[in-house]
């Protein structure tokens, strides 16, 4: 099984580096993570493109929750597990540097199943990566709050209730105020963990809509378990099952053609 | 900038660091003056014997009176406090299981019940027994010290059955058991943990307690044989003793309280292992 | 048969039912009780007078409560203000920073400090923090105080209420979801300022009332104290001098209670006080906990 997977690696990663004009953003060389006696990710090896939509895809429980989690660091919150390997992110290896780990995390955004809107107001919400990177002219932060209010279509709606509490506000709305709060520390990369499974269909797709103009100017990581939603949005997919990453490659490419039996099983069950 | 966190991120993690270890270092403080001592002055004759004569002028005896009316204060009042706490626990997870507002309504009520001081119910004890016309007795004593811990057998065992799942309840339900079999045969069993933590707390906070028993179990230096005669406790000699203005009193009530020390940790090591074997023991 | 297993299910269930109407009504019965043989007292003085009035002379009828109100408030303040912080620190410590190994060590720590009989700090108190205050931290503060003072009973009452709030706040900070603090750490903050912006924050009406439920606790506590406290009848706000709180005043003065006229009614109303203002502390604090934990 593994030395399939290197194979298919090896013969893909040309693929995508080779083209023109193509970088990645983050690369991951033999990542492993344990928890006590079990293996949850297995010698992953992956590039990411910039300003593509990458996708996390598989079925729950196969570890890509805690992959997305090892990318800035947040796996810190959980002791129980032990993370070896390296990940680069703009050339800095970050599971084994000295650099400052908030700093680090400032470069992602984090969307998270759930929004969890920080218990102040909306608009300390957006103003608090902002006064966090040390920036104190009131000037600035109102335009800057403004700004990614308005890049994620919630200005109007919230104009007028600015400093009243998130909690009074639809779950879709939230989920909003909690991607203008991450866009507002300026990432280059966003992501996003299963960002639309509690919201209704009407709030996904404003979400959806966001991520792809997004794309211009970030590279967005979106886990996910749900197939039509990988077939909609995603520029390259990486398929992983059970810790491991089965297959990668091209959107397009690869749901036409699904190389391995599991990926193939899985688009027949998501259809 | 980023300093000055680092700084202050570090000052934070010192001092509540150091705050923690310290309630270690004052639970060991305590313990170990209360062991260094109460060991000096504790001998056979003190477990063994009651009060002689002269013994609160440094004569001889023991406090065998105290330790056998605690013992039998907190184990009359752990009795009336299980008759009264289980049923009540196991109708509120049973057959109010339904009723989310009632069941709140009441845990509400309950917490609100744990804290009021012991004096109090001492002395509502006190004027209970002057309504009745009796004196500072033994079963005055054990019902005083009831009231006061059936609140926390109803909390605690509460606490462990309001985290089974009504799926087990409605299993049960569906086999053709009525709502109070239900309690006592399935309920209970599954709870049994909790019940167990319930008995051992209210049973160490029983022995322990000495201002509702100041007013109602009186004092005496004899066992008591009856109900209706008083009967000496624990804290109450330690108290007593303390004010003593003669060295060799006041020893004893060192030792004394080292014999109250052993039995509370005996009691609450035991409560934390004896839940964690059976709340083990329910996953299988 | 079946009609047996009818009328058992009928007689358990009174059981059940009676044994939980009893309890709850609990406190209405202490109430009631404590006001029926309190209310002599009402007949010659009215209830502001009895607070409000610093007269203390039983024997001739004078029953002013100030002095022990004031002594018991005082207590529990100064034992307010050792042991909030320690709480809230530990408490953070033990929920964010601390290892599994250290969390499971500290479990039987609290459990055993708040099972300890209050006799036994009212003895560790004697043996330690009396001298203590007495010998060496009156004279190096120049002072002269025997060490039985407010300090050493608020001292004595803050390591007592300890245990339980600290249970309380970490019950509470474990409640706050990770998802926020992984929030507040994606946008850059470091460990700390997640910690001080999320979690504190979001745990802000829990903590207060941890703190409201500890000092309803200290103030009715009763033996640990009046051990410690010097037990003498004045109004005076040096924490070196000695104090009188509420539950030393009943317990005191037990024996003597039925031979001076009146003094039963007196100490009856002092644990009518101490029970009304408890209950409603709790009560008014329980319902904010039970409204944030429903949120």
């Amino acid at each position: 099984m593994y030395l399939q997977n290197s194979e298919t690696m090896t013969k893909q990663a040309p693929d995508i580096t080779l083209k023109p004009k193509v970088t990645s953003i983050v690369k991951i060389n033999n990542l492993n993570v344990h928890v006590g006696q079990h293996h949850i990710l297995k010698n992953i090896n992956l590039e990411i493109t910039k300003n593509k939509i990458t996708v996390l895809l598989g079925p729950s429980g196969c570890g890509k929750t805690t992959l997305l989690k090892c990318l800035n660091k947040l796996t810190d919150l959980y002791t129980e597990l032990r993370v070896s390997g390296k990940i680069f992110i703009e050339e800095d290896d970050i599971l084994n540097t000295q650099k400052n780990v908030p700093v680090i995390r400032q470069k992602m955004g984090l969307l998270s199943q759930l929004p969890y809107p920080l218990p102040i107001s909306i608009y300390k919400n957006v103003a608090y990566g902002i006064k966090l990177k040390g920036v104190r002219d009131k000037k600035l932060i109102e335009y800057n709050v403004e700004k990614y209010l308005r890049e994620v279509g919630l200005w109007n709606e919230v104009k007028d209730r600015l400093h009243n509490s998130p909690t009074s506000l639809s779950i879709g709305q939230q989920q909003r105020l909690c991607l203008a709060r991450g866009l507002a520390v300026k990432p280059r990369i966003i992501l996003a963990d299963e960002p639309t499974s509690s919201l209704d269909p009407i709030s996904s797709k404003i979400i959806e809509n966001l991520f792809r103009k997004l794309k211009k100017n970030y590279t967005i990581i979106l886990v996910t378990h749900v197939l039509r939603q990988a077939v909609r949005l995603a520029d390259n997919v990486v398929f992983m099952y059970y810790g491991e990453i089965i297959e990668q490659g091209h959107s397009k490419d690869l749901f036409k053609n699904p190389k391995t039996e599991k990926l193939r099983e899985y688009m027949l069950e998501g259809n | 900038m980023n300093r000055r966190k680092i700084i202050e991120e570090n000052i934070f993690k010192f001092l509540s660091g150091f705050a923690t270890y310290s309630l270690i270092a004052i639970l060991a403080f305590i313990i170990i003056i209360i062991f260094v001592k109460g060991f000096n002055s504790l001998s056979l004759d003190m477990v063994i014997k009651t009060p002689k004569g002269g013994y609160y002028y440094g004569g001889e005896g023991g406090v065998l009176n105290a330790i056998i009316g605690s013992l039998d204060i907190a184990f009359g009042a752990t009795f009336i406090a299980i008759l009264i706490g289980m049923p009540a626990a196991l109708y509120i997870n049973v057959h109010l299981i339904r009723y989310k507002r009632i069941q709140n309504t009441i845990r509400y009520l309950l917490d609100a019940l744990w804290g009021i001081p012991s004096i109090v119910y001492g002395a509502f004890g006190f004027t209970l027994m002057l309504f009745f016309g009796m004196n500072a007795s033994l079963i005055a004593g054990i019902i005083t010290i009831a009231l006061l811990i059936t609140p926390i057998v109803v909390r605690t065992f509460d606490e462990v059955l309001s985290t089974i799942p009504i799926g087990l309840y409605e299993a049960t339900l569906a086999l053709g058991s009525t709502k109070t079999e239900t309690a006592f045969k399935i309920m209970f069993k599954q709870g049994f943990s909790g019940f167990i933590t319930a008995v051992l707390l209210a049973f160490g906070r029983g022995i322990g307690d000495a201002a509702s028993v100041l007013f109602t179990a009186g004092y005496t230096d004899l066992i008591p044989l009856y109900l209706n005669e008083p009967a000496a406790t624990l804290p109450l000699a330690i108290f007593f003793q303390l004010g003593s203005p003669i060295p060799e009193v006041r020893e004893r009530a060192f030792a004394a309280a080292a014999i109250l020390t052993i039995i509370i940790l005996i009691i609450s090591l035991t409560a934390r292992y004896l839940s964690k074997r059976y709340s083990k023991s329910n996953l299988k | 048969m079946i009609l047996r297993r009818f009328l058992f299910d009928r007689i358990t269930e009174t059981w059940m039912v009676t044994a939980l109407v009893t309890i709850l009504l609990l406190p209405l019965i202490i109430g009631i009780a404590l006001y029926l043989k309190a209310l002599p007292l009402f007949e010659i003085q009215n209830l502001p007078h009895l607070i409000g009035s610093s007269e203390w002379l039983p024997t001739d009828g004078k029953f002013g409560f100030w002095p022990f109100i004031n002594s018991s408030m005082y207590v529990t303040v100064l034992s307010f203000i050792f042991a909030a912080p320690v709480c809230l620190l530990a408490g953070i410590y033990l929920t964010q920073f601390a290892s599994k190994n250290l969390v499971r060590i500290m479990q039987p720590v609290m459990d055993i400090l708040a099972g300890l009989p209050s006799v036994i700090y009212g003895m560790w108190g004697i043996l330690i923090i009396v001298p203590f205050v007495g010998n060496v931290l009156a004279p190096f503060l120049n002072i002269n105080s025997s060490g039985y003072t407010m300090l050493a009973g608020g001292i004595v009452l803050a390591v007592m209420c300890i245990p339980y709030m600290l249970n309380m706040l970490i019950e509470i900070f474990n409640t706050v979801p990770i998802g926020l603090k992984e929030a507040s750490l994606s946008m850059g903050a470091t460990f700390w300022q997640a910690v001080k912006h999320v979690v504190i924050r979001k745990s802000y009406p829990g903590i207060i009332s941890a703190y409201g439920l500890g000092l309803a606790k200290a103030f009715g506590e009763t033996l640990a104290v009046m051990m410690v406290v010097g037990n003498r009848v004045q109004i005076t706000h040096n924490p070196f001098k000695a104090g009188y709180p509420l539950p030393a005043l009943i317990a005191n003065n037990y024996g003597e209670m039925l031979s001076i006229p009146m003094y039963d009614s007196a100490l009856m109303f002092a644990a009518l006080l101490l029970l009304v203002i408890i209950l409603i502390i709790n009560l008014v604090f329980r319902y904010f906990i039970y409204k944030t934990k429903t949120r």
